[in-house]
């Protein structure tokens, strides 16, 4: 019997191909070159504390846009990021400032975003309704719903333990934030799952193709329905990482969250259709926006100009993902 | 070469609104055997195809296999039954490479308690792989290559080879041999052939008479959603099977 014919096979060692891997070359290329711009031009720019403090503006939507990447790799979106994280913020915020224990009032808020992702998931694996809808209805309820429950005004959350991830630790000579490390163990663990179980190659397979994943026996909606419930679960702990940026819990707070989430996972190089991009990208993408507006900000330009260079890249990011696609 | 009954459906009944694609159908498949599925487009094939590998319930009907009835609820009941499916999409995943693909659904992981979140080891699946597809003459195929890059002719070796390596009872390839060229339909059909001497059964469909003739024991004609007959491709001749299949000729039993 003979051997089907074919290219020669292409050696990439799997770990370092993953983890330097050419999606992410792209966007680091990127980051690198705002990095280098911004240093010459102002020395200030590569100060450790400057650098810490790039790190702690980027920790909410870095965090955030862990559960979109998630979400987007499936090729759904989420449009209910802000709103689940701010109802997190809300109800750790009233609980404590009602006397209750801070560490159960924070797991408590953390289940209920965890629920909220639930029953998104739900909606969109059982009721096979389009995630760009789901999301965007339960962004509408929750809005309603968070200003009902703080009564339309923000409040202060001043408590030791929901304010800990604001907290800053040194290491060398660097100064980081609880918050921050809390960040890069999520990215850890949901790049271990998406990479290196069976679980997140089997998320690829559904944002592929959802049809070829159950012929091949996956279980779609349970899987779809998981997904969601980890990224309500990273939005809660987003809460908590927002309430030691900032003790305050404010309904109206993250408002832009959604989009600037989306943007960090579009700049990162995971593409809208699903299946394609991943968590390191992601991070890059985040970084890229803290960066830039952190670069500009020192160089003090109008903040307009942060949102238009932005607006940019995300153009460029999602062309460059079409060319691509239009190639293959 | 057959032996006893392995797979039997029993008056399987599906209607899709008005529309009636499979209208008590009833089939055995020997253990070993080779059986070609027939029909013209829209004669019930997929639809049979698709309720036995668990894709599709039937609304009246039962399958068995082994004598047990069988309640299919997802492909990967089927799969877990020892049927395995080559569908005429190919069911590849193309963003995975060509090892997760031949794997998929059916990772080893470790450690086992943590189920779906354990590690997988990509570096056993490359060389399983490679073991495999080796034994079954597909040896050329980097594991750690996208499918999506690759040809019509390399997915489909893949989707074979995931069916063949893995079925313990049945195999069903719809259309198998439709997008390749003569080489690489010979290694299809070749792989096929291996698959008895296992004791495992095959369900073909095929417009190939020409592969029916070369490989099937027995052929069963669908005609609109009901069995019109069944004959032998190597005895019977070909214009025989293609009159059955267009219902030109009354039907003969065997």
């Amino acid at each position: 019997m003979s051997a089907v014919p074919v290219s020669p096979p292409e050696k990439t060692s799997g770990v370092m191909a993953k983890i330097i891997g050419v999606p992410s070359a792209g966007p680091l290329l990127v980051l690198l070159a705002f990095g280098l711009i911004f240093a010459i031009t102002n020395p200030r720019f590569l100060a450790t504390h400057n650098l810490s403090i790039i790190l702690q503006q980027t920790v909410i939507i870095g965090t955030l846009a862990i559960g979109q990447t998630l979400v987007i790799l499936t090729a759904g979106i989420d449009l209910a990021v802000g709103a689940i994280c701010v109802l997190g913020t809300i109800i750790a915020g009233k609980l404590v400032t009602s006397g209750y224990d801070p560490a159960l009032s924070m797991a408590f808020s953390v289940l209920v975003c965890t629920a909220a992702g639930f029953a998104a998931g739900g909606l969109i694996s059982g009721l096979r309704l389009p995630p760009f809808i789901v999301t965007l209805g339960i962004l509408g309820i929750l809005t309603a719903a968070l200003r009902l429950i703080s009564a339309g005004g923000a409040f202060p959350v001043r408590d030791e333990f929901l304010g800990w991830t604001g907290n800053t630790l040194r290491l060398g000579g660097f100064i980081v934030t609880y918050g921050v490390l809390l960040m890069f163990v999520l990215y850890a663990l949901v790049w271990y799952l998406l990479n290196e179980t069976k679980w997140g190659r089997h998320v690829y397979a559904i944002g592929n193709s959802p049809e070829a994943a159950r012929l091949v026996g996956i279980p779609v909606r349970r899987h779809l329905l998981s997904v969601y419930l980890l990224a309500g679960f990273i939005y809660g702990i987003g809460a908590w990482l927002a309430l030691g940026r900032i003790p305050n819990a404010d309904p109206n707070a993250l408002q832009t969250a959604n989009l600037d989430s989306i943007t960090a996972v579009v700049i990162g190089g995971t593409s809208l259709f699903g299946g394609r991009g991943g968590l390191i990208g992601t991070l890059i993408g985040a970084l890229i926006v803290g960066v830039l507006r952190n670069g500009l900000t020192l160089a003090g330009i109008d903040p307009l100009w942060q949102d238009l260079v932005t607006g940019i890249l995300v153009i460029v990011a999602v062309a460059l993902d079409q060319l691509s696609r239009r190639k293959g | 070469m057959t032996g006893d009954t392995v797979l039997e459906v029993r008056g399987a009944v599906k209607s899709y609104g008005f529309v009636t694609a499979l209208g008590g159908v009833d089939l055995t498949l020997k253990r070993g055997e080779i059986l070609a599925l027939l029909g013209d487009n829209g004669a019930g094939k997929t639809s049979l195809v698709r309720a036995i590998s668990g894709i599709m319930k039937l609304d009246e009907g039962d399958i068995l296999l082994d004598g047990q009835r069988l309640a299919l609820g997802s492909a990967g009941d089927a799969r877990r039954a020892g049927i395995e499916t080559v569908f005429q999409n190919l069911a590849v995943l193309d963003n995975l490479d060509v090892a997760s693909n031949f794997y998929i659904g059916r990772e080893n992981t470790w450690p086992r308690w943590l189920g779906p979140l354990g590690f997988l080891n990509a570096a056993r699946e490359a060389s399983g792989w490679t073991a495999q597809a080796g034994s079954l003459g597909i040896k050329a195929l980097d594991p750690r290559q996208e499918i999506g890059l690759m040809s019509g002719g390399q997915r489909q070796a893949v989707a074979v080879a995931r069916a063949v390596a893995f079925a313990s009872k049945v195999v069903i390839l719809d259309e198998p041999t439709a997008a390749l060229g003569v080489r690489e339909s010979a290694q299809v059909l070749g792989l096929i052939k291996t698959l008895p001497q296992r004791g495992v059964s095959v369900i073909l469909i095929s417009h190939n008479m020409e592969h029916v003739v070369q490989v099937a024991d027995r052929a069963v004609v669908l005609r609109q959603g009901r069995v019109a007959g069944s004959l032998v491709p190597r005895r019977d001749s070909v214009p025989d099977l293609i009159a059955m299949i267009m219902g030109a000729a009354p039907s003969t039993s065997s």
